[in-house]
């Protein structure tokens, strides 16, 4: 029997038990619909992830005191405490594969001008902040060497910040805000770079002096953390096997000892992340993924009834020449059919669901081309899988039994 | 003799066929043996379990002596795949079973087309042309698009038969053809199967009444498995005049 002919017999089938055909269709719609939202969820994630890492710059290096346990629990609050100014004052002396240095010491709170105010972050920099970050200033200058070496109140200031505060316009240049208490003159605005991948947004933020920072707010030795660029991102290994060297040796580490600061390359933070984003998207799809089981053996259960209740129909076919293999083909094609409409409304339903995220909510969420070709295949091995034993359980009918049935 | 000259179609060679149910045996067919020609129109009778539909689920190619030989237009069916029978029954055989066993939802048309649909060598089109032309056959041509519970008990089995003659099969069998109808709907399909027979197919006609054997050729009387009677009736009634000569229905 040609393959056309058993399309009209197994779409007439679906449309004669419309409503059943789409109650078993639903659990596929929804498996399908969630396993695509998922992976459109992780693959929106990393590519944001990947364009925020890409924006900071790729050759970024980033030094943190205590030892290697990035991201883990830490021991002891004196292993915080081991990044100090003659540590960035080696660097900058003995630097060749490093391009940019400047040591961080971040602080959150108010900052307030006249009757208004916004709670924010400061971060005390060096200049070359700005080259490590692909940042620049758009108005007025960035503090200089001199500012540093007598730790000035003066700041530079993101786009946020001159909204929050100077709701009605003018020129911030040259005006006193006090950030916890302290004055500090603004002496530029930052070019506005907007939100990152993970909506956050880049332009809230104060630059000032480190030394302020450490001296008039934090009163503080050490840093945060000290921010490096390697000159260019093909010299990342060797920017990092310089930079231990320098550290190991100002902070006189023994051979054998291990480091009391942790060095990562931007690169490697974005190839844990990946990783990482990547287990929790399967985790995710495979959660899904049962969701697709379920559905299967729903479509089972109803090729089930749907065998039992067409017995005389199966009897009639076989006495007018339906061979076993016709009848089993034919129920087949029904339980694919009702699989892979379902994934087709399933994968729809995903796109809608992610593309509204993506448009409404600034939810990074993209279906992936892949994710849809693999729903496809999944929704045919359905319909084949579960749909198998009730063809088969069809096609040995006997047709004399069959048609006596009642 | 003058049977010798004409075809053979159908030929039973002590065939038995044997049931188990549970630790018995029963013996449905005991051995029975015929030869049915070319264009004859064959009644079988005999009394409820006398063994007539199990032979002619057996003419039908839809099941399998026990033990005997079956040939089906010179070809030995015993031996057969249940695949080939399968083939057989599509291009042979034109079945007419005594509940119509229309498909349910679907037009006049659509039922009479099934058979084809199991046949590779018709098109969309040939199908239809030829399961049109099977309806104009039984006076159904402008019932086409009528679905089957759109129909009347007559109507319906006209459609089974139409359905039965598209494939332009060697041999019709029909069980009960009329055991469902009235009367006069009963005369109606039989005037049908006798325009059929006068075309020259070969009819098996399995009945109850034994009015009926009176406007076949020939009729075969089984009883427990084994055929008890074989007569050819030289004298056929015209079913047509019968129907004439039945009293008006009331309300026409
Ligand atoms: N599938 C079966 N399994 C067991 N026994 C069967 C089966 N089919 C038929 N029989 C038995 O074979 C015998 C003949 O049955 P069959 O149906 O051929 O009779 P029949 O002449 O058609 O009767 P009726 O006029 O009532 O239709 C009966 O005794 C019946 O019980
Ligand atoms: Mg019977």
């Amino acid at each position: 029997m040609n393959f056309i002919n058993l399309l009209k017999i197994a779409l007439k089938a679906i449309a004669n038990n419309a409503f059943r055909s789409f109650l078993s269709m639903l659990g596929i719609i929804i498996g399908v619909g969630a396993v695509i939202i998922m992976m459109a969820i992780g693959q929106g994630s990393k590519n944001s992830i990947k364009d925020q890492i890409s924006s900071m710059g790729s050759n970024m290096i980033m030094i943190r005191p205590g030892g290697n346990m990035f991201g883990g629990v830490r021991m002891d609050p004196s292993d915080m405490q081991t990044l100090k100014v003659e540590d960035y004052e080696a660097i900058v002396k003995n630097k060749y594969y490093v391009n940019y240095v400047s040591p961080e010491v971040t602080t959150s709170g108010q900052v307030i001008y006249g009757a208004n105010n916004a709670s924010t972050t400061m971060y005390g920099e060096s200049a070359e902040y700005l080259d490590i970050n692909s940042r620049v200033v758009a108005e007025g200058e960035m503090f200089s060497d001199d500012d540093i070496k007598k730790s000035s109140k003066v700041c530079v200031v993101g786009q946020t910040i001159v909204d929050n505060l100077f709701p009605n316009g003018g020129d911030p240049i040259g005006k006193t805000i006090r950030f916890k208490s302290i004055p500090f003159r603004i002496i530029g605005v930052l070019k506005a770079k907007g939100y990152n991948g993970m909506g956050m947004d880049q332009d809230d933020l104060i630059l000032a002096p480190y030394s302020t920072v450490m001296k008039r707010l934090q009163a503080q030795t050490y840093f945060g953390s000290i921010n490096c660029s390697a000159l260019s991102e093909e010299y990342t290994d060797q920017a990092i096997t310089e930079l231990t060297g320098i550290l190991r040796e100002t902070h006189k580490i023994k051979e054998g000892a291990e480091d009391n600061f942790s060095i990562h390359s931007q690169q490697e933070i974005m190839e844990t992340m990946d990783s990482t984003m990547n287990m929790v998207t399967l985790i995710l799809v495979v959660a899904a993924g049962f969701s697709l089981l379920v559905a299967g053996i729903g479509i089972m259960n109803i090729m089930l009834v749907s065998v039992t209740e067409r017995t005389k129909e199966i009897g009639l076919r076989m006495s007018v020449g339906a061979s076993g293999l016709d009848i089993c083909n034919q129920f087949l094609l029904e339980s694919i059919m009702i699989s892979v409409t379902g994934g087709a409304i399933g994968v729809g339903f995903g796109w809608l669901v992610s593309f509204a995220a993506n448009t409404l909510l600034n939810f990074p969420a993209e279906v992936p081309l892949w994710s849809v070709v693999v729903s496809f295949i999944v929704c045919v091995i359905i319909g084949v899988g579960f749909g198998y034993f009730p063809a088969r359980k069809a096609a040995r009918m006997d047709p004399i039994e069959a048609i006596r049935y009642e | 003799m003058a049977e010798d000259t004409r075809k053979v179609i159908i030929e039973l060679d002590n065939v038995k066929r044997d049931f188990q149910v549970g630790s018995e045996v029963v013996h449905a067919l005991r051995g029975v043996s015929f030869k049915i020609y070319e264009g004859e129109f064959v009644t079988i009778m005999g009394t409820s379990g006398s063994g007539k539909s199990t032979l002619l689920n057996q003419l039908g190619c839809l099941d399998t002596p026990t033990s005997g030989e079956y040939y089906l237009d010179g070809i030995s069916v015993r031996t057969m795949q249940r695949r080939q029978r399968a083939r057989l029954r599509n291009r042979k055989i034109g079945f007419v079973f005594q509940n119509y066993n229309l498909l349910a939802k679907t037009t006049a048309v659509e039922n009479v087309e099934l058979p084809l649909m199991y046949n590779s060598e018709y098109t969309a089109k040939m199908r239809r042309e030829a399961a049109e032309k099977a309806l104009t056959a039984v006076g159904l041509a402008d019932r086409m698009e009528h679905k089957s519970n759109q129909m009347s008990g007559g109507q319906m089995q006209r459609v089974a038969i139409a359905r039965a003659l598209v494939n332009n099969p060697v041999i019709i069998l029909a069980d009960e053809a009329t055991g469902n109808l009235d009367t006069r709907t009963s005369f109606e399909v039989l005037v049908l199967f006798q325009k059929l027979h006068a075309e020259g197919r070969t009819i098996i006609f399995v009945t109850h009444n034994p009015e009926i054997a009176q406007y076949s050729s020939r009729n075969i009387v089984l009883r427990d498995g084994k055929i008890r009677e074989d007569v050819e009736n030289k004298n056929i009634l015209s079913a047509a005049e019968a129907l004439a000569n039945l009293p008006a229905p009331q309300d026409d």
